[in-house]
């Protein structure tokens, strides 16, 4: 460990005393707050049956209460687990808040997740309620029942196609909530005591658990406490100024952490109302409806949008697509300057506001982000151009890096410092560590308390003094902002010591939109080499336009017009990997483009569409080789599967180039 | 806490068996025959459609099945034999009055307005449920705003039904098949009918459009308690969907009864896979 980092704007990372002591111990704390302090203003909306319906906070207490009552009467008792399994529907939003008031624990589960995979979950967990969205859920519990010990009652949302189920373990939603009114009919006392247990919650206590989705082995239970979601949720509303009159809509995973903070932490302690959409499939047109004022997607929620926008326009008419295209242009130059507050001269700033007149203004509307003054990407890199178009609209679209482990906030970019490349600095209470091997370290009030029921990884992940490793490999730049370049057990080291981050320059070449996929090699070698495997629709789409003729993809491929293209895609990945200390040593020096598309059929790729490098290495070794020689042309045959299951093969003679202008730091000083 | 739960009975979780044997007879069939000039496309047909049952109507291509529907619906006349529906009689109707009556129909060929949305598609099932003229209607006051709104709320409900609430508002002529087709279910439910004539309401879907039709199918009987009446090709969603089935070939029914039934039918072996000679 060699570098500590101050916390945002330059304080000391000493937690703020005053500020927190006037936190609420707990969220069901928080309900109470809001139904008193915000009574009459929205607290949720969703849209049913076509019509926006709204609850007020006051309204929220009454429905979580009746609820909270009807499963005390089922018989919760104060540490009982409850699943909860669905999309982003206002009554599973409840359930935490009701769950969380008698002293049990919730446990959000992906709805997507298969039978067993859930098993696992519900299992590790020791689950003795699930409160379900609808008959899919149902069935898949009730077909895992059996090896379920503790599962002992099942509610649903949604009564479809619920007439003949077992009426005493399986219950409806309203039934439950009738059984809390009825008690309460009987002894009225009942409200005043269940306020009273709220009071008892302890603010170090488990609030909830998430499993982790598990893409290595089997999912992990993170443990988060009150303290660490609440400490959290206050310091992001405080770093963006977020307040009660937010708006935003719930359509990400239920189980996933980003949207338990978003939708649930940060809104109770906000105080922000919270929108959910009709179906998964109306989420667009939903949030054009809401126009959402804090809003957070995925980066390829963004691409989509983006691609959509720009096939829209193609069939647009002639003087719209010329009005786009030019105001785009104005956007570019100057949108960004103008979002940071940044001077610029009036001529521009008057075609800007032109331009948000004719073009950003109804583009903004029609995506739904009219209102946005906050927006986040994570999880993934995003593209640098598809980053810039968004902002340079006046949409504040930042980035940030999270984890499960940590409530979510590690580092977020501030206002105002924004770059494509980066995470941002570490948010509030945050404190960043770059260990030797460059794997990036963090403490802060919301590293979780540990993994349920598994000691062994806690104690892997976790160190005494409450260091969490995150499994990346990162450093911290010039200005102060996180950089993430890998896993960082995918990191190596070339042979003149620089660093070596695969994935990094992957990224970066991928971002072109003629390039489908690459694979870079390096790790103990003298130079950085790649693979390249071309977009045909879009490279196809190029020749077209230059009168380019070919007869398969193996000749286009193979096209010195494709190759020029692509080495001047590398040179510019080249002079930006050169601006950076850590990486300029890792600059591409030769390169090949494959004469057959990387195919999860051949094996080169996972069903989920990533590089399976280790079988690339073994399969086109001799490619490999011959980039790392002197030659311009290797031979090669591979042999291929087709869709219909017969096997061939495709024999080629792959060109391979040199990239001018290739020249590391060494190479720099010897001059 | 056995006690809470009796206390509350409520209706979602009430188990009551949709059709039995002793349901009541709700259309029937006697004796029916019809020909186009010398074609004859149904020779002297007889069965019964019970009150709450999915009944499926089988057979090999020109058998006469889609001229069975529209017997039934009253499209076309049968020249011999009679139609008994809700215990009525009846020699000729015309199809209004069978829409009037409770029966709704989908077709074998998508048959929507393919410029209207989806929301008005299902819209224009409920026409024969306005009571308020078109003057009204036009004005789009008082009575007729809140007739639209009560019909509107009706069909938001289909809507959710058939989980097609994204393409509320798009037109229908752009959907995917698939989706046409659920459109078309969601027009014909619009009707409140009794009784529901699908015509082939698989045909061209792949498997999963099928799946998700045949849930469609199940959850209308069963939750709404609609009858229903279908035409289909693929056996294994005849088996699946079907209380009893009825099939036909060259005009003549060859077997009725429940589907493992049929299936052991040494007749309808034979229709479907032919007859070695």
């Amino acid at each position: 460990m060699n570098k500590l980092v101050e916390g945002h704007d330059g304080k000391p990372v000493i937690d703020n005393h005053a500020r927190l002591a006037r936190a609420l111990p707990s969220f069901p704390h928080y309900l109470l707050r809001n139904a008193e302090q915000f009574r009459h203003q929205v607290a949720m909306r969703h849209k049913d049956l076509g019509i926006w319906r709204e609850w007020t906070w006051a309204n929220l207490l009454v429905e979580i209460r009746r609820f909270s009552l009807g499963l005390a009467q089922l018989g919760l008792q104060p540490g009982d687990k409850v699943a909860i399994i669905g999309n982003n529907r206002p009554r599973l939003y409840w359930t935490f808040a009701a769950v969380q008031a008698l002293g049990g624990v919730p446990v959000p589960v992906y709805a997507d997740s298969v039978a067993e995979e859930m098993n696992y979950v519900l299992d590790h967990a020791g689950i003795r309620f699930a409160v379900c969205q609808d008959q899919e859920q149902i069935d898949k519990l009730l077909s895992l029942k059996d090896s379920l010990e503790t599962l002992e009652y099942l509610i649903y949302d949604e009564p479809r196609g619920m007439r003949s189920y077992d009426t005493n373990s399986v219950l409806a939603f309203d039934f439950v909530q009738r059984l809390g009114e009825q008690a309460v009919e009987r002894d009225a006392g009942l409200i005043a005591s269940w306020s009273g247990d709220i009071d008892n919650i302890q603010t170090d206590s488990l609030c909830v658990m998430l499993y982790t989705s598990g893409t290595t082995g089997r999912p992990k239970g993170v443990m988060l406490s009150y303290r660490n979601l609440i400490v959290t949720c206050l310091n992001a509303n405080r770093f963006d100024h977020l307040s009660q009159r937010e708006q935003t809509i719930a359509y990400l995973p239920l189980a996933w952490v980003g949207d338990h903070v978003f939708s649930y932490g940060q809104s109770y302690v906000a105080g922000y109302c919270v929108c959910c959409p009709e179906s998964p499939d109306t989420v667009t047109s939903d949030r054009r409806e809401i126009a959402p004022s804090y809003f957070f997607a995925p980066p390829r929620v963004f691409e989509n949008l983006l691609t959509s926008i720009t096939v829209n326009m193609e069939d647009a008419s002639k003087v719209k697509r010329g009005m786009f295209n030019y105001f785009l242009k104005v956007a570019n130059k100057h949108g960004e300057k103008i979002l940071n507050r940044d001077s610029v001269n009036p001529a521009a700033a008057f075609m800007y506001g032109l331009g948000k007149l004719f073009v950003y203004g109804p583009l903004k509307n029609r995506l739904g982000m009219s209102k946005v003054r906050v927006a986040y990407t994570a999880g993934e890199a995003i593209g640098p151009d598809i980053f810039r178009f968004y902002r340079s609209l006046g949409i504040n679209l930042k980035q940030l890096y999270g984890q499960t482990e940590a409530s979510v906030y590690i580092t977020a970019q501030p206002d105002g410092e924004i770059d494509a490349n980066t995470v941002g600095t570490p948010s509030i209470d945050v404190e960043i560590d770059i260990a030797d091997n460059g794997e990036v370290l963090y403490r802060s009030p919301g590293v979780f308390l540990g993994y349920y029921k598994n000691e062994q990884a806690t104690n892997s992940t976790k160190t005494p003094e409450g260091w969490v490793h995150t499994g990346d490999a990162g450093f911290i730049d010039d200005a102060g902002h996180l950089r993430i370049i890998d896993r960082s057990k995918d990191v190596g080291k070339l042979n003149n010591g620089s660093l070596f981050p695969p994935k990094y320059i992957e990224n970066k070449l991928k971002f072109f939109a003629d390039i489908k996929e690459v694979v870079a090699f390096g790790d103990g070698r003298d130079y950085v080499a790649v693979f390249v495997n071309m977009d045909l629709t879009a490279v196809a789409n190029w020749a077209e336009r230059n009168n380019i003729v070919y007869g398969s993809y193996q000749e286009l491929a193979a096209h010195p017009r494709v190759y020029e293209m692509v080495h001047d895609h590398i040179q510019k990945v080249n002079e930006d990997l050169a601006s950076e200390s850590r990486v300029a040593g890792a600059q591409i020096k030769r390169f090949l483009v494959l004469h057959k598309e990387l195919d999860a059929d051949d094996g080169e790729l996972t069903r989920t569409q990533k590089v399976r490098r280790s079988f690339i290495v073994e399969r086109y070794g001799d490619l490999i080789e011959a980039l790392y020689s002197d030659k311009t042309e290797q031979f090669v045959s591979t042999d291929v599967t087709f869709e219909d299951g017969r096997t061939g093969s495709i024999e080629a003679n792959v060109i391979l180039a040199t990239v001018d202008g290739y020249r590391t730091p060494q190479m720099q000083e010897a001059v | 806490m056995s006690t809470a739960l009796d206390e509350v009975q409520t209706p979602l979780n009430d188990n009551t068996a949709v059709a039995s044997e002793a349901a009541p007879v709700l259309l029937s069939v006697d004796n029916v025959s019809l020909s186009f000039g010398g074609v004859k496309a149904i020779s002297d047909i007889s069965f019964n459609i019970l009150k709450g049952e999915v009944r499926a109507i089988i057979g090999p291509n020109g058998a006469g099945k889609t001229s069975m529907l529209n017997v039934i619906n009253g499209f076309y006349h049968p020249q011999e034999g009679r139609i008994s529906y809700k215990g009525k009689t009846r020699k000729r109707m015309k199809p209004h009055q069978a829409a009037a009556s409770g029966i709704a129909r989908t077709f074998q060929n998508v048959a929507l307005f393919s410029g209207m949305s989806t929301l008005d598609n299902i819209m224009s099932g409920r026409s024969l449920k306005m009571h308020r003229g078109l003057i009204w209607q036009m004005l789009h006051v008082g009575p007729a705003r809140n007739e639209e709104i009560a019909h509107r709320q009706f069909v938001e409900g289909i809507i959710d039904f058939l989980e097609i609430a994204h393409i509320r508002k798009q037109p229908v002529g752009k959907l995917p098949y698939g989706l046409q087709k659920r459109v078309e279910l969601g027009r014909a439910m619009a009707m409140q009918p009794e009784l529901l004539l699908l015509d082939e309401p698989m045909a061209g879907m792949n498997l999963e459009e099928k799946e998700d039709m045949s849930r469609f199918i199940l959850d209308l009987n069963s939750e709404f308690g609609t009858t229903i009446a279908l035409i289909e090709h693929d056996m294994g969603v005849v088996m699946d969907l079907a209380d009893r089935v009825v099939v036909l070939d060259y005009g003549q029914k060859i077997a009725d009864g429940t589907p493992s039934e049929v299936q052991a039918n040494q007749n309808v072996i034979d229709a479907y896979l032919g007859v070695a000679s």
